[in-house]
């Protein structure tokens, strides 16, 4: 109605961001599979010529949602939603399997991933159950329909089995928290991984020891007038050993040897050189690779198609989960930590735009992607710069992968597109 | 708070990943990282080994090629097994062993199947090689000698150890490195330098091409041949001598200080260690541990010296001016220490410097010591002038000479005697068998002809070596071009050579002289002990000969230590004459003398005392 076109009040500043970050991860795709015989960038039987192709549908897949009136995906959000679970049910029958995952639907052309599809869905639907006249979060009955909402795809997911997609649904939480969903919440489960890492690292007794001499400062040096009641701290720290004693036993018993590898490996918990060197050869191989990789590159990088691991094809899965390694080797210190600032201030421009919206269903369905799309960054990035297990998750935007590529452009389009009309909701 | 939530997790992210990153790319990073790149291999190119030559230019080392047979056990397919084994000339048993052992070191890799072929089983199997698919010849390079002598001197090259390398980065598993000798000392020159290509590799060890369009290569350094001072002709005369003996030979250029023989009996064939026979043959000379033939006795067996070193007592006698050349002593058939009599065999009557030596009078050379000892007031400082003079002949002390191995003998001081006898109780008759050569000083026949060549030059000596030029431009250490002068004045020598040609005209040497040459000599007759099951035994004496010539303008010196040979001019004389002979006139007049020396064999007395019964010793029979 301003008649200013599907482009006209569109956020430029984040086109341009996310135009460079699919840039960025184009260029390190073209680096890690390219081969000796150079042939056409539009070579589709490439990796690199495939992701092209992907950009391009990704651009009309932008087109089609800018021309889509915004009022559409608030109503058809549980149409949607529904949509998105029958096809997760569907892969249990019809479900292709790539890499031992049952994630796909082949499409013939294109192996379409409903998990990445339902990321979208989910967040649009719990957009707009919160953001109902009748939903009030500070109710029980309202919160568990908002965790039915969020839960649902992650168990379908599960399965697959696929627990780095599962895990993040975990990440809409963040748009119960920003809408008044009691923050502690997260603060317990904080306070949790806490007790179980420190006790696989140090033990349940010095883990006792500390959380006793933590209270004792906490009672020093308290003001006066605060009073803290003594019982509940007793428990608190009753029940925070009692789950240090279980952290062993789950651990012993509960895990199988896979797991504790990779915990070890993460918490640097076997110091044997020989088993550690056993430990990197098998499950911490990638991670073990990637951190050579990254470390390769020192301060400057070896340069643009310069990467010797790279090449070397050292860094398994590359082109996908690890592709921020290429990054590492070929562009140094100065190319990280410029694609994570680059990063940062895309979410915090997302953020900012959140704020600004005059409408719920728009600042919680924009809360759900920045939720959705930081979780992947600092899950990938917190695996492949080995300070997180293992867990398979692409890096938005970077990674090798149409579903991913498309569902990540459309989940932000979307949201740009509720921006642009944010003046009329409004009127 | 709940708006700033997530901005704050995102900034606090973004720092948590960045310090992360500094950790590994500044401060773990380190830019010689290329080294232990997995996805670089580097590939080596050998420049071949330097060759060695003789003074006149002999080839004593070259190189030959050997050939390796390699496989690459996945390419492997089925073979003919009994035709193949009988190419490499292994049984079945020994052929799958291997191929099993290859097939565990990797599947992907060559690995050696049977090392260092012939050039004979090479030209067999070469034409049959194509039947044989995943199998390849491999050429290498061996060293080659020319000459069966001179092993020790030369020394042998082997496969670097862990401790090579551990301390030298240079070197990589599998190459090769001189171990002693000639081969130890001059490694780096003889080596060169090997040539490295960079190749980028895949993760599963496939090559891809080369690393930064080899911008990081290096062409391999040719190593440099090197020409030695040994004299080929005089080295394989004198080892043909010592068959059947033990004992060393050491021959110097009194005019330059380079070594013309250096011999140790018993001594083996160079080539036994290379090849494939190789460790089969080390372990047979190494553990040969009565006759020692990798021990060179040239340069590493440190006896008394004996009588050759009473002219150097002659020489600090007038050095000193306690003697002149008419100064006289009266033998008794010996002399006398305290109320014992010491035992001399040069006839008795009076004796001057003259007679003495030729005569090797040990009563007139107890006169020269105990008179060198009563012109200080104290024995300490009488010891300290003595032990200077002798030490500026290069004795007690390494030589610094260009071989990996030597032993320094000993001159005793004042310190050794205090230790053995107590502070002041001991005095110049106490040490008087240090006048003869006996006693407790020991030189290494290296050390023995040095000292000749110094007497030859009448007063200084240059550092024994073994190079003669290097490569093109020839420059050795100039240190051994440069003279070191002993303690004694020029004039105070002619006596004491006269003496020493006299030994030759009326001496103890009268027998062996040689027509047409002039020649100064000693010799030396060594008592000498075994302790054998705790029981100290005594041994036919050592013959130990020195010498040099022509007396005017010395071409040669010498010095002939044989073990057990006993009196000096018995074999040690002999056989100096002979090789004198040899490096003077070119060939031999004493045809007789000649053959007896050739065949003559000490074998019968270094059996003595391991057979269990008593025995004779200085038994004569010729």
């Amino acid at each position: 109605m301003s008649g200013r076109g599907p482009f006209g009040r569109l956020d430029w500043i984040t086109v341009i961001l996310y135009a460079f970050l699919v840039f960025i991860g184009w260029i390190n795709i073209y680096s890690t599979s390219v081969g000796e015989v150079s042939t056409s960038i539009f070579d589709f039987s490439t990796l690199y010529g495939k992701q092209l192709f992907f950009i391009g549908l990704a651009a009309l897949g932008i087109i089609f949602v800018l021309f889509v009136e915004s009022q559409f995906f608030e109503r058809f959000a549980s149409i949607f939603y529904i949509v998105s679970i029958i096809l997760l049910l569907g892969l249990f029958v019809f479900g292709k399997t790539i890499a031992g995952a049952t994630s796909w639907y082949d499409l013939g052309f294109f192996n379409l991933q409903p998990s990445e599809l339902a990321k979208v869905a989910t967040s649009l639907a719990l957009a707009k159950f919160l953001s109902d006249i009748q939903t009030d979060i500070r109710t029980r009955k309202h919160q568990i329909y908002a965790l039915v909402i969020i839960l649902l795809p992650a168990l379908l997911i599960l399965p697959q089995p696929d627990p780095g997609s599962s895990l993040i649904y975990f990440s809409l939480f963040f748009v119960l928290f920003r809408e008044g969903f009691p923050i502690y919440y997260l603060g317990i489960l904080i306070f949790a991984i806490v007790l179980f890492a420190t006790t696989l690292m140090f033990g349940t007794v010095w883990v006792t020891i500390g959380l006793i001499i933590l209270t004792l400062l906490i009672y020093t040096f308290k003001r006066a007038s605060v009073k803290i009641p003594i019982l509940p701290v007793v428990g608190v720290i009753v029940v925070s050993i009692l789950f240090s004693l279980s952290v062993n036993f789950v651990f012993e018993n509960v895990f199988e040897q896979r797991h504790r590898d990779r915990f070890s490996l993460w918490l640097s918990l076997e110091k044997d050189e020989e088993k550690l060197d056993e430990i990197r050869k098998t499950i911490g191989y990638n991670t073990y690779q990637s951190e050579k990789a990254i470390e390769s590159g020192g301060f400057t990088g070896k340069g643009f198609m310069e990467g010797t691991r790279t090449k070397g094809d050292f860094v398994p899965e590359q082109h996908t989960d690890y592709i921020f390694s290429s990054v590492g080797e070929e562009w140094g210190f100065l190319g990280t930590s410029a694609v994570i600032l680059l990063f940062s201030l895309f979410f915090l421009r997302l953020i900012y735009i959140a704020e600004r919206q005059k409408s719920d269903f728009s600042r919680m369905y924009g809360y759900g992607v920045i939720s959705i799309l930081v979780f992947h960054y600092f899950i990938n990035i917190g695996m492949v710069i080995g300070l997180l297990p293992t867990i398979g998750v692409p890096l938005p935007f970077f990674s090798y992968g149409g579903s991913g590529l498309i569902f990540f452009t459309m989940l932000l389009f979307i949201f740009l597109k509720l921006d642009s009309n944010r003046l009329k909701d409004g009127i | 708070m709940k708006k700033l939530l997530l901005s704050s997790i995102i900034v606090l992210i973004g720092f948590t990943f960045i310090g992360r990153l500094s950790y590994l790319q500044l401060f773990r990073f380190s830019p010689d990282q290329i080294l232990d790149d997995p996805a670089i291999k580097k590939v080596y190119d050998y420049p071949e080994r330097g060759y060695i030559y003789d003074r006149d230019g002999k080839l004593l080392v070259g190189n030959q090629p050997a050939y390796d047979v390699m496989v690459i056990p996945r390419e492997v397919k089925p073979l003919d097994t009994l035709e193949f084994c009988g190419l490499l000339g292994i049984d079945k048993l020994e052929f799958l062993s291997k191929m099993e052992k290859a097939r565990i070191y990797s599947p992907r890799l060559p690995s050696v199947l049977v090392p260092q072929l012939s050039k004979e089983d090479y030209a067999r199997l070469q034409e049959k090689m194509r039947h044989f698919t995943g199998f390849y010849i491999q050429k290498r390079s061996l060293r080659y000698y020319n000459t069966k002598s001179a092993a020790n001197v030369l020394g042998y090259i082997s496969e670097v150890n862990e401790w090579d390398l551990k301390n030298n980065p240079y070197y990589v598993a599998g190459e090769l490195k001189g171990r002693t000798g000639i081969e130890k000392q001059y490694e780096e020159i003889l080596r060169g330098r090997k040539g490295v290509k960079h190749i980028q590799k895949d993760r599963f060890n496939r090559d891809i091409g080369p690393y930064k369009d080899g911008k990081l290569d290096t062409l391999p350094k040719q190593g440099k041949e090197i020409h030695i001072t040994l004299d080929k002709t005089l080295q394989e005369y004198g080892e043909k001598l010592m068959h059947g003996k033990r004992g060393g030979i050491v021959a110097i250029e009194p005019k330059s200080g380079e070594i013309l023989a250096m011999i140790s009996g018993p001594t083996y064939d160079p080539a036994l260690l290379v090849g494939r026979e190789r460790s089969k043959n080390y372990s047979k000379l190494h553990y040969d541990t009565i006759s020692k033939p990798t021990w060179d006795r040239s340069i590493l067996a440190q006896p008394s010296p004996g009588s050759p070193f009473k002219t150097l007592n002659a020489l600090v006698g007038l050095q000193e001016g306690v003697i002149d050349t008419q100064t006289k002593f009266r033998c008794y058939h010996g002399f006398y220490v305290g109320n014992t009599l010491r035992g001399c065999h040069c006839g008795g009557g009076i004796r001057d410097l003259n007679s003495g030596i030729y005569q090797s009078c040990n009563a007139y050379f107890a006169g020269v010591f105990r008179k060198i000892f009563d012109k200080y007031e104290t024995t300490d400082k009488g010891m300290d002038m003595w032990e200077k003079h002798m030490k500026s002949f290069g004795l007690g002390d390494f030589l610094g000479t260009d071989l990996p191995t030597g032993a320094p003998g000993r001159i005793p001081d004042v310190a050794y005697y205090d230790k053995w006898y107590g502070d002041g109780r001991w005095a110049a008759s106490t040490i008087i068998s240090n006048s003869i050569g006996q006693g407790e000083i020991a030189a290494t026949p290296l050390q023995l002809a040095n000292m000749t060549a110094a007497i030859a030059n009448r007063g200084y000596f240059y550092t024994p070596h073994i190079i003669k030029s290097i490569g093109d431009n020839g420059k050795i250490d100039p240190k051994y071009t440069e003279p070191r002068y002993t303690t004694i004045d020029r004039k105070h020598f002619e006596p004491v050579i006269e003496g020493m040609a006299n030994v030759y005209n009326y001496g103890t040497a009268r027998w062996v002289k040689i027509p047409g040459i002039d020649i100064a000599g000693k010799t030396g007759t060594v008592e000498n002990y075994i302790r054998i099951d705790g029981e100290r035994m005594q041994l036919t004496d050592h013959s130990v000969f020195v010498a040099f010539a022509p007396i005017e303008n010395p071409q040669i010196a010498l010095a002939v230590y044989i073990e057990n040979g006993y009196y000096g001019s018995r074999y040690a004389g002999h056989i100096a004459s002979l090789l004198i002979e040899k490096y003077i006139k070119g060939e031999i007049t004493r045809k007789d003398l000649e053959k007896r020396m050739l065949e003559k064999t000490l074998e019968h007395e270094y059996a003595k005392p391991y057979s269990g019964e008593p025995f004779e010793i200085n038994e004569y029979e010729w």
